[in-house]
């Protein structure tokens, strides 16, 4: 009893309650009748239409979740997912395209490549920090800027294919395409990124890494003091998101519709659902795999919504960023170092 | 000539919106609030802009609104950063958040259109020698909040706010009340950035179209260290760069490689002001 009573008390709980409550005043304030719009979101996000656009859907929004929150764990925000996603995504379609390779070893290169690709683009936000000084948070962001624009140029101009009129690349050849389970567009690289996610898991809770990880989100004074040095930690959290975010990019490219499509990875905005995931979750492990998957639900559940009710899908956005604005202000998260450090510079 | 007046001017042009909404960034800044949710005040600012523009007939009443509005939203903000003591940059993330979804929403369930509100008949700002008002204002708010913050009282107890919270309260200063009244201020200014962005840089509304101008805005206080000063000639970098890129543009390089170049030219800025601080530190409390 005194846990299901603590646990309505939680800021989680209780911001999850009012974010729900909100979305059905604007659901009755456009003439909607709420629980037939929430029951909508659930039948078509966990239906059998629904289920495997949620699960494909997932595995880009949980393993942007994950990108996002492995840095969030030590305070480090990391706002430059899409960037990072979209390098890794034309590199490894252009490893598809051009590797000599047989097929399955070209799968696995490519999926390299976008993990190198993403990881090295994150970790010059990270030298951008230790060396110039500029916040992480703006350095990341700033950056994914040009690298958004990079690619849509590859694939518009020099990549684009031949006689068609979509900004995308050519399809990868026949084979170099992630495994799918069954006719559904769910690929093996749900597996990769869940995997992903039981890794980050173990080295959070098993590992002294994880534990100097949590230690410095916690008290960043306190693990420089201990020994934590920071910006090797800084450099390697920040490699392992960036790569995350690459593996997600590859993965959108060697699954349906093969091939990398300008703006398809940005569009849905999985930076940004998976930031909120690992906010709501504190960056936990398991709270971010779940995080994830509520707001999969949300995504996916906003189109059938919109089929039923005629309420605007933008509306689980709306859900979304009212959960974490009321968390927000309940909760401390590690976010806090940002402040903190740039006092401490402006004292030095 | 590629660098000639006709560049300043659409420099000057394009840099107005940043310069607003970086004053309000600058002010919060000094009363010691990290506020990162100026581009989600700006895109409230659009929406309620166009929107009123719209139903009235007025771009006037537009820009009254405008300010009202993402004021109005700054209170979440200062309600949940100041008074409960949540997390800024959390919250402001989750603002800007908010904000694309909410004005997204709005535009389907108000103008039932996805994407892009554009109607000819929609009332725009005029243009008084080539400027909009809200042009000539910024220039105005620039040297205001340049006396405010060096010479009026309120302005030095705002700064005393941000540096020491503590001995302001001593001295019987409240520094939530000041804190308040910056966050406010910089929704208002924020406001007044979107209202120029939707109604005199261009006449229309779409989703998201602030596009990163706020997250340059918060660079832009950076860069000019939180002085009215230093944010208009990093404000003033910005429109240089943005209009730079438009002529380029004209002259054959992809659009892509132009709407980058005003991140990378900020971001070159940050890196150089900050290596330079780097090497010279400044002594203790010489705030620019």
């Amino acid at each position: 009893m005194t846990r299901i009573s603590g646990a309505l008390r939680s800021p989680l709980t209780f911001s999850v309650l009012a974010g729900l409550l909100i979305g059905a005043l604007f659901l009755v304030g456009t003439g909607a009748d709420p629980l037939t719009a929430y029951g909508a979101v659930l039948t078509g996000a966990l239906g059998g239409d629904g289920i495997g656009a949620t699960l494909t859907t997932g595995t880009s929004v949980l393993g942007l979740a994950l990108a996002l929150a492995i840095p969030l764990r030590a305070g480090l925000i990391n706002l430059g997912g899409d960037g990072q996603m979209v390098l890794g995504g034309i590199t490894a379609a252009v490893t598809g395209l051009t590797s000599p390779l047989p097929a399955p070893l070209t799968v696995a290169l490519a999926l390299l490549a976008g993990v190198a690709a993403g990881a090295g683009y994150a970790v010059l936000a990270a030298l951008c920090e230790n060396h110039f000084g500029v916040p992480l948070l703006v350095s990341s962001l700033l950056l994914s800027y040009p690298a958004v624009s990079l690619a849509s140029y590859l694939a518009r101009y020099p990549l684009k294919e031949p006689g068609s009129s979509l900004p995308q690349t050519r399809a990868l050849p026949d084979g170099v395409a992630l495994p799918a389970f069954g006719d559904s567009t769910v690929t093996l690289g749900l597996v990769l990124v869940v995997l992903a996610a039981a890794v980050y898991w173990f080295t959070d809770r098993r590992t002294a890494v994880g534990y100097e990880i949590r230690m410095t989100g916690l008290n960043a004074r306190f693990s420089a003091y201990a020994g934590v040095e920071r910006r090797g930690l800084t450099l390697r959290l920040m490699a392992v998101s960036g790569g995350l975010a690459g593996l997600v990019g590859a993965i959108g490219v060697l699954s349906f519709p093969y091939r990398f499509v300008d703006g398809s990875l940005t569009a849905p905005g999985y930076t940004w659902t998976g930031l909120t995931a690992a906010l709501l979750a504190g960056a936990a492990p398991l709270g971010t795999l779940v995080a994830a998957f509520f707001f999969a639900v949300l995504q996916v559940g906003g189109l059938a919504m919109e089929r039923t009710t005629e309420v605007p899908r933008e509306l689980t956005q709306v859900l979304q960023a009212i959960v974490i604005v009321f968390l927000a202000a309940r909760l401390r998260l590690p976010g806090r170092l940002l402040r903190r450090r740039s006092r401490e510079r402006e004292a030095v | 000539m590629f660098l000639d007046s006709d560049l300043l001017l659409s420099a000057l042009r394009a840099l107005t919106p940043i310069l607003l909404a970086a004053l309000g960034g600058a002010l919060c800044e000094r009363a010691g609030v990290f506020n990162i949710g100026l581009e989600g005040m700006m895109l409230m600012g659009c929406f309620t802009a166009v929107a009123t523009s719209w139903f009235t007939g007025s771009p006037w009443l537009g820009v009254l609104a405008a300010a009202l509005a993402a004021a109005g939203y700054s209170l979440v903000l200062a309600v949940g950063a100041v008074t409960l003591r949540g997390d800024a940059v959390v919250l402001g993330i989750a603002m800007n958040l908010l904000a694309v979804g909410l004005t997204s929403f709005l535009l389907r369930t108000v103008f039932g259109v996805q994407g892009t509100f554009d109607d000819p008949s929609l009332a725009g700002l005029p243009l008084i020698g080539g400027f909009t008002p809200l042009a000539y204002l910024s220039w105005v708010a620039v040297a205001v909040a340049g006396v405010l913050l060096s010479r009026h009282v309120w302005g030095l107890r705002l700064r005393g706010v941000g540096e020491a919270p503590d001995a302001a309260a001593t001295l019987g200063v409240r520094p939530a009340s000041y804190q308040y009244g910056a966050i406010l201020l910089s929704g208002v200014l924020c406001g007044l950035a979107g209202a120029q962005l939707a109604l005199g840089n261009v006449t229309l509304f779409s989703e998201n179209m602030t596009a990163g101008r706020g997250w340059i805005a918060v660079v832009a206080v950076m860069l000019g260290r939180a002085a009215p000063l230093g944010v208009l000639l990093a404000a003033l970098l910005f429109g240089l760069a943005e209009a730079a890129g438009f002529r380029l543009q004209g002259l054959g390089l992809p659009q892509q490689a132009t709407d980058a170049a005003p991140y990378v030219v900020t971001l070159g800025a940050l890196f150089l002001t900050t290596a330079r601080r780097r090497r010279r530190p400044r002594p203790s409390g010489a705030r620019s």
